[in-house]
């Protein structure tokens, strides 16, 4: 029998974005289960890359976005790992050595003018090796009222990426919290310190693997565990 | 001290104290405070509605060297803490603080590394006032109950008398755990 | 300036309101309320750099802001802002909770406009659901009225803190006095007036009372006549401008290449307004005016709150108009939130009829009911990203979702955030007085900055 850990893909996917797996409905291991829902496992599948023609003016953009990677001398395949398109958002993939010359090309083609960045922000995978730390980009164009996501994955032993303050001086302070909050180290910032926690807190609170840190709460005759270590749905 | 911590304990005290709660109470200047949403229903009961200056409060002295009264209105982050303690030391005595909001008192909703579960782990709380942000009016009715704890503060020998009674008391009680009966 | 590098050396004096020690960059002096005549050893002269801590506790800046200001007299030479005073862990705290508590949570960041907090997290997991057009239209019509009147007690209070933060102690008054009109409203509708975690994902939490338009229709004259009372307090005062006229410019370009948006971008001339350009919850159907003005000063962002207050009545009126009588939760009752409150003698709690209805009458509503408050619905896997345009400029919301009944990652781009990164180039080179005046322009909300 094939391992009930490994999901099973069905032929004709290629590639499914697999973060972990989810392991029974139920959150809770003690007690009985007549349901048999507490031994489900089921992955847990962020939505597959996108394929030509996209729809819509996203075909446009990622045109766009080609020629002028190829007029800048860029290697398109390289730089846009690949593009996720869910519920009419488009995302592209960057590698972060090509990071700051995307943005560049975003914000000066006049095809493409996404003047104003909304912040980057960090989300943390322990469970896609090799890609746990994506700093998420938000760009919005004034000019043809579009808005688009740019995602850079990195390994978690690595997480230093360019800083893009040179192209978006607003990413500032966004970057500093994402530095705070992960542990992604963005090379080129001014000043990369800590910008939400005191200066002398060990670790980056928003990575999974950091506890909430809540204590039990006290009651007249009985504790209850703080948020994380309850008993939950999964 | 003054003259009034001279004073050997009898009626002659009792009736300083009585003037001295009464001086005390009817004035007390709070520091500002505040930190978020509580902060906003604390200027609330600023506000010509719910007006604090009928209690001679409306003066919020901004140097807590001025003020009586701490209003902690907010959630307390573990970096805005030791903030807290230093306005605290340099309050000078009498001083009372309020604990206004849940977050406040214990921590609120908001079980977690950022914030402080209860200002109670920084500085002495004289009233605890729950609500997520409290009212106006909930705000008052902690003051008034504060103006009756300071009313009824004792001064010199019956403080001294009064400090070692509670301690003694404090020692015995059962922790909370311990407690049977309803869960709060 | 900085002093990370400082390094402390045996020449270090000991005076405990006047000590001073060595750094790489030269002999720093603290001084903290003592007698200036203590300080030990006569500084050099050439280089003397004041540096003032306006501390997170002080009246005027705005909520726990820290700001340091390096001074030369009374010109600030160098303006940093210190935040992190607030931080709550709120996006921590919501994977741990399921979708429709994470509203309560998410209300609290920015307190003084709850209404959009809520409005973009439910935006954002309607968007994931994809049921954005499943949505009632009578629960959309609330949602602008009340993000609509949310604006106005928001801008209300950003009149009456930065009037007293500038010493105009009436327009606090005033300001706050308009705003109990507002919060009736609110406490009338939701229960709450403040953090009311009344819209849910799927529509609002529970319908209008039976009175509840009339009253409110009944506000909106009074208000209007108020604000008027209360703009007249500061419009075209010599006083209030000559403080704010000229003071905190920043141009189009500081606004875009600094990621501004709100007032402060209106203020430049540029018309940029969300819920025209992307609208959202039927915004396309309302008549209203982006107000914007070229003077690219704290006067001109304070003549837009000020009008904004009187456009959001308008969209109020006009929303009063459109209620039709319908259900104000999606139809789904795998998403909608099943219960309904009512008053009873004890306070307010689940009403009679939903425990009828539950106990009685309808067993799958009775599993619904369930399932949907402890466990919650699921959202498919993916990432979302919607933003509204709240009082302080644009408010985003980017969740991600791994299928489960908690959000993986919840992250609001706040509007106050990326704004207060302009109080550098707003106030260097002004006077200190400047600075408040162009922080309180910002109008940050230090709950929505820190999270």
């Amino acid at each position: 029998m094939s391992d009930p850990s490994v999901p099973v893909v069905p032929q004709g996917v290629e590639e499914l974005d697999i973060i972990g797996v989810r392991n029974g409905a139920f959150g809770a291991v003690d007690g009985g289960d007549t349901s048999g829902f507490g031994g489900l496992v089921d992955p847990i599948v962020l939505p597959a890359p996108a394929q030509r023609p996209f729809g819509g003016w996203f075909d446009e953009v990622s045109d766009e976005l080609e020629l002028a990677l190829q007029a800048h001398g860029l290697p398109v395949t390289e730089a846009i790992e690949k593009v996720v398109i869910h519920r009419d958002e488009i995302t592209y993939h960057v590698r972060r050595e090509h990071l700051v010359a995307f943005t560049t090309l975003l914000r000066d083609e006049p095809g493409l003018r996404f003047e104003m960045c909304l912040g980057v922000n960090g989300v943390h995978y322990p469970g896609e090796e090799g890609r746990e730390l994506h700093a998420v980009y938000h760009f919005l164009s004034i000019t043809h009222n579009r808005r688009v996501r740019v995602e850079v994955s990195m390994p978690d032993g690595d997480a230093v990426i360019p800083s893009i303050v040179a192209v978006y001086p607003t990413c500032d302070w966004h970057e500093r919290e994402t530095w705070d909050f992960f542990g992604i180290v963005f090379e080129g910032h001014p000043a990369l310190t800590r910008i939400m926690m005191p200066d002398d807190w060990p670790g980056h609170p928003q990575r999974k693997d950091y506890p909430l840190g809540g204590i039990p709460v006290e009651f007249n005759g009985g504790t209850i565990p703080p948020p994380d270590q309850r008993r939950s749905y999964n | 001290m003054g003259l009034e911590e001279a004073l050997p304990s009898g009626v002659l005290l009792t009736t300083v104290e009585k003037f001295a709660g009464y001086a005390r109470k009817g004035s007390l200047w709070p520091a500002t405070f505040g930190l978020a949403c509580c902060a906003i229903e604390m200027m609330a009961a600023g506000g010509p509605r719910f007006d604090i200056a009928r209690y001679g409060m409306e003066v919020f002295r901004a140097s807590p060297r001025q003020a009586d009264l701490m209003i902690v209105a907010g959630r307390v982050s573990q970096k805005m803490a030791p903030v807290l303690r230093q306005i605290y030391d340099q309050m000078p005595n009498p001083k009372w603080v309020i604990s206004m909001g849940v977050c406040a008192s214990s921590g609120g909703m908001f079980n977690n590394y950022a914030i402080v579960q209860g200002v109670d782990h920084v500085v002495p709380v004289d009233i605890y006032l729950p609500g997520c942000p409290p009212r106006p009016e909930m705000l008052f009715d902690a003051i008034l109950k504060l103006h009756d704890k300071i009313q009824d503060t004792k001064i010199g020998a019956h403080r001294r008398d009064e400090v070692v009674e509670l301690e003694a008391a404090a020692l015995m009680a059962p922790t909370t755990l311990e407690l049977k009966g309803l869960m709060r | 300036m900085s002093t990370d590098n400082v390094t402390f050396t045996s020449a270090e004096s000991s005076d405990s309101y006047a000590g001073s020690y060595d750094t790489t960059e030269g002999r720093v002096y603290s001084v903290s309320g003592g007698d200036w005549d203590t300080i030990s050893g006569a500084p050099e002269g050439e280089q003397d750099r004041i540096v003032v801590n306006m501390g997170p506790q002080h009246p005027s800046t705005h909520g726990v802001l820290r700001l340091i200001l390096e001074i030369d007299g009374e010109t600030v030479t160098e303006a940093r802002a210190g935040i992190g005073y607030l931080h709550t862990g709120i996006e921590k705290n919501m994977e741990f909770r399921s979708w429709v508590q994470g509203v309560t949570f998410v209300t609290r960041m920015d307190y003084l406009t709850p209404m959009f907090n809520e409005t973009a997290y439910c935006l954002a997991i309607e968007k994931a659901l994809d049921v954005t057009d499943q949505i009632p239209e009578r629960a959309s019509v609330i949602r602008v009225m009340m993000m609509e009147l949310n604006r106005i007690s928001s801008h209300l209070v950003a009149l009456a803190t930065g009037g007293m933060e500038l010493g105009a102690l009436t327009a606090m008054e005033f300001g706050f006095r308009e705003r109990e009109l507002v919060l009736d409203i609110f406490e009338m509708v939701s229960g709450l007036r403040m953090n009311s975690a009344y819209v849910r994902p799927g529509g609002v939490a529970q319908d209008l009372p039976a009175d509840g338009e009339q009253k409110i229709r009944d506000t909106i004259p009074l208000l209007r006549k108020r604000l008027k009372d209360t703009a007249d307090l500061l419009v075209d005062n010599a006083i209030w401008m000559g403080r704010t006229v000229d003071v905190g410019y920043l141009d189009l370009a500081g606004c875009m290449a600094l990621g501004i948006t709100g007032p402060v971008l209106r203020a430049t001339g540029l018309p940029h307004d969300l819920r025209k350009t992307q609208p959202y919850c039927g915004y396309e159907n309302y008549e209203f005016d982006v107000i914007t003005k070229t003077s690219a000063d704290v006067y001109g962002r304070f003549l837009i709150r000020i009008e904004e207050m009187e456009q959001s009545l308008r969209i109020v009126e006009q929303a009063l108009d459109k209620l039709v009588p319908g259900p104000v939760m999606i139809e789904d009752k795998k998403i909608a939130w099943p219960a309904q409150l009512s008053i009873g003698s004890d306070g307010q709690g689940n009403s009679p009829e939903h425990i009828k209805e539950i106990m009685s009458e309808s067993m799958e509503a009775l599993i619904h009911h369930f399932k949907l408050v402890t466990e919650g619905f699921r959202v498919p896997a993916g990432q979302i990203y919607s933003a509204v345009e709240s009082p302080k400029g644009e408010l985003g919301c980017h969740i991600v979702s791994s299928g489960g009944t908690r959000p993986y990652r919840v992250h609001f781009r706040d509007p106050s955030f990326t704004n207060l990164q302009s109080v550098a180039v707003m106030s260097e080179g002004s006077m200190i007085s400047d600075v408040i005046a162009a922080v309180a322009s910002i109008d940050p909300v230090m709950g929505g900055v820190d999270r």
